[in-house]
């Protein structure tokens, strides 16, 4: 039963290797057999999902703006627009004034050439932090600090989109999409806000994204395989990806009394903190499961899985005991988008349920296909390292 | 029987417990002394070399043990020992919280120590290509935690048994602030009893100060240290850079009488609103700030005339200073000369991801102590600029409520009504 007070996906703004925006998402991921674009050079031993080519000036018209931004901010509020524009939002003062905003973010981009100068002169001198002073003092553009910041995607967002009813910024991988997302749905359910941006993005061509995985080893190696398929092979298992994905989630009655679209129901959003090293993941996994209130019946799954040994032998371990799962870990086609990660399974759940038809399966050898109708989709996100979290997203 | 939902119907949130860590010490018991006695922690910066630096003074924190450690360890310690105080004071579990948590912590980076000492490791190659070789032979996690935005959280969460997926947040020195209206909202709508909210600071780098030095936002009145955080003074020159920590314990008003907690203070309002003008300067007109201040007394049911201090942003940069005072003279009206309105900042300097929660401490203890603390350095006031602004020297006062303002590079303000009773 619908209630006004029930959380809509009314605006989906979609980028990654694939291309940007829904249409192109559903066009690409609903061929059976859609070959990954991937990058396996300018990284090597890694290979990435590289972003597409982008018109910048198509969601931030000002240069200037788009000169105060490095890629990663200009992926992100590139994407909010997209989601603005695709939920009639965008320029409409009056909603974007009272419009509420969670932007899930890591760190922005450090100037590489800066780092390998002052790394190289470190070789040769013992004095490192008085070489740190000289260089930093000197070297540094000023504003790149705002590019790096956090918090400063929403700011530009605000900046360039104009959406400032409230902007919070939620960090910590895979984890800050979940709570943003939870967050955003608690809020509009309760009535502390009619219409909320939400979202996130990554941006993994450059190399100190690639060391936030790799301290620990996570980044996999080698010849390219399948998410599922990684267990085993040379690396950690993950391959990343650079994107981004924002949702505009409305209350039901707010966009129905504006006439607008609704792509999708949001359902119930769970989250948890498994305590890893003792063993947790595989019954948090299962009582996130049941949490979700998963409807009877076959199920499609959107998965976030990243392609982690660890965490992604778990969620396949608890799909493997839900026979009527059908899970798509899209990761293999993107890339895993770390804070983006878990809005963009949320969207493209929301999107096959729009479009009344399942996508075929990303990889032959581990997914099983998916018949009829999906009238509700999960959609899932196990982070890399730490944190979880699902939603179920119903038809609307 | 106490009345124990507020004007809109929501459960009251009452604070059942206060922790503190500044550049004047750890705990409240110091810093309240420290405070009220117009003290500066503002001293020379021991903690790296300040050769090419313009700016050689900070408000850092240096008697911890982790003080030396690098931003990761150093700001976990912080929220640590804040939130230990607070949660002891609550009489709740402290391995055993029960509720949620909010961390205000500042964005994560491989230190630079850490970068040095991972490079040189090794002699192939160079660059980015040798520090993810030496990278993925690292056989302990403790580099890799430092740099994972959510690692801080997660060993908070462990430390203190607090429930389900920690939220590490960030609206730069809004932040602690923030951390406050996340528990706030999550007991008004019934997700939980009690919330604990951080706000922790420890990331006082050589590049953080360098990269604050490049915007111009950092005082450089080196040679005197203690008088170098002016607030509303015509001199200012820019904020002071700091470290700290505040951590509170809410709770429903429900529960926390049902369990016969003694009840610090009540959240009583959360406002914000974000400014959509530029990076580091706020609209000129000052509209987010008065709307988010505006939003503040609405969510409190509270008018203008019922606020009696203001805890202010007051960060001593001319830019702030300036726009406060027009936001508060707006919403205030003519009552804004004669309303007492401090800067907590003039001792302890900008703890910038902390600042919220600690001045929300703050003005707790003002209610509760019926003393407001100074705002220190007014030596030379800004004619522009006509508040009361309690200078130099503490005052006995009956505070029954206080507004706390925060406003945040990249636009976002979020402001804190509380209050000494529920109302």
């Amino acid at each position: 039963m619908s209630s006004p007070r029930d959380v809509v996906i009314t605006g989906i703004g979609l980028v990654s290797s694939l291309g940007e925006g829904p249409d192109a998402h559903w066009q690409k991921l609903s061929q059976p057999g859609l070959q990954p674009v991937l990058e396996a050079a300018r990284f090597a031993p890694y290979t990435i999902h590289p972003l597409p080519e982008i018109d910048w000036n198509l969601q931030i018209a000002k240069r200037g703006d788009q000169r105060q931004m490095e890629t990663w901010q200009r992926l992100g509020t590139y994407a909010a627009g997209l989601a603005l524009d695709d939920a009639g939002i965008k320029g409409n003062d009056d909603l974007c004034a009272t419009m509420d905003m969670v932007v899930a973010a890591g760190g922005g981009e450090r100037d590489e050439a800066v780092d390998a100068a002052i790394l190289a002169a470190s070789e040769s001198r013992n004095d490192r932090d008085v070489l740190l002073n000289e260089k930093l003092t000197t070297e540094l553009r000023p504003t790149l600090f705002l590019a790096q910041l956090s918090n400063l995607l929403a700011g530009n967002i605000s900046i360039v989109h104009k959406v400032t009813g409230s902007s919070r910024t939620f960090m910590g991988e895979e984890g800050a999409g979940v709570s943003a997302v939870e967050t955003a749905a608690a809020r509009i359910r309760s009535g502390q806000s009619t219409h909320i941006l939400v979202g996130g993005a990554f941006q993994t061509e450059h190399s100190d994204m690639l060391l936030g995985y790799e301290l620990a080893g996570y980044l996999h190696r080698g010849p390219w395989k399948p998410v599922w398929q990684r267990q085993g092979a040379e690396g950690g298992g993950v391959v990343s990806g650079s994107g981004g994905a924002f949702l505009v989630l409305e209350q039901r009655e707010h966009a129905v009394s504006r006439g607008r679209k609704i792509y999708a129901e949001l359902g119930p959003v769970v989250s948890s903190r498994a305590r890893r090293s003792r063993g947790e993941l595989d019954t948090e996994i299962a009582a996130l499961l049941s949490r979700a209130a998963l409807p009877d019946g076959k199920l499609l799954a959107m998965s976030g899985a990243s392609g982690a040994h660890a965490a992604t032998a778990s969620e396949k371990a608890a799909f493997e005991a839900h026979p009527a799962v059908a899970a798509r870990g899209f990761a293999t086609l993107t890339g895993h988008m770390k804070e983006a990660q878990f809005p963009f399974a949320v969207a493209l759940a929301a999107l096959a349920v729009d479009r009344k038809a399942a996508y075929p399966v990303f990889d032959a050898t581990a997914e099983k296909p998916f018949e009829g109708i999906p009238a509700s989709v999960l959609a899932t996100a196990i982070g890399y390292h730490q944190f979880e979290g699902m939603a179920l997203v119903n038809a609307a | 029987m106490a009345k124990l939902r507020d004007h809109m119907g929501r459960p009251i949130v009452a604070v059942t417990g206060i922790g503190v860590v500044t550049s004047l010490g750890v705990g409240k018991a110091d810093n309240w002394a420290a405070l009220t006695s117009g003290k500066s922690g503002i001293h020379p910066i021991t903690r790296f070399p300040v050769d090419h630096l313009n700016t050689r003074i900070s408000g850092m924190v240096d008697f911890l043990a982790s003080s030396s450690k690098g931003a990761s360890p150093l700001t976990y310690e912080l929220a640590e020992t804040a939130a230990r105080e607070a949660v002891a004071e609550s009489g709740l579990d402290s391995g055993d919280f029960g509720g949620p948590l909010f961390l205000a912590s500042p964005p994560v980076e491989l230190d630079w120590h850490e970068r040095f000492a991972l490079y040189n490791s090794d002699k192939d190659d160079a660059g980015a290509e040798r520090l993810l070789r030496v990278a993925r032979g690292l056989k302990e996690l403790d580099v890799f935690e430092t740099t994972q935005f959510g690692s801080i959280a997660d060993r908070l969460a462990d430390r203190f048994g607090t429930r389900g997926l920690p939220i590490t947040l960030s609206t730069a020195c809004a932040s602690g602030a923030t951390a406050i209206q996340l528990g706030v909202e999550a007991i008004r709508r019934g997700e939980c009893d009690r919330a604990l909210s951080i706000g922790a600071d420890g990331s006082a780098t050589a590049e953080a100060l360098i990269r604050f030095s490049l915007l111009s936002a950092l005082s450089t009145h080196n040679d005197n240290p203690e008088k170098a955080s002016k607030p509303f003074s015509k001199d200012r020159d820019g904020f002071v850079l700091a470290e700290g920590s505040g951590a509170l314990v809410l709770e429903s008003l429900e529960a926390a009488l049902a369990r016969g907690a003694a009840v610090l203070g009540i959240l009583s309002g959360c406002g914000e609103k974000a400014d959509d003008f530029h990076r580091t300067r706020s609209k000129p007109d000052g509209s987010p700030a008065i709307a988010a201040v505006r939003a503040a007394l609405a969510d409190a049911g509270l008018s203008e005339d019922e606020i009696d201090y203001v805890n202010a942003h007051g960060t001593s940069t001319p830019e702030n200073d300036k726009m406060e005072h027009l936001s508060l003279s707006t919403v205030f009206g003519e009552r804004i000369g004669s309303m007492p309105i401090s800067s907590n900042k003039s001792m302890i300097g900008h703890t910038l991801s902390a600042a919220g929660a600690i001045e929300a401490a703050f003005s707790l203890m003002t209610m509760r102590e019926s003393v407001i603390p100074p705002t220190i350095n007014y030596d030379n006031p800004d004619p522009a600029i006509v508040l009361d602004v309690v200078p130099n020297k503490k005052r006995d006062a009956q505070v029954r409520t206080v507004l706390s303002n925060s406003f945040g590079f990249g636009g976002q303000n979020t402001c804190l009504v509380m209050a000494r009773e529920p109302v």
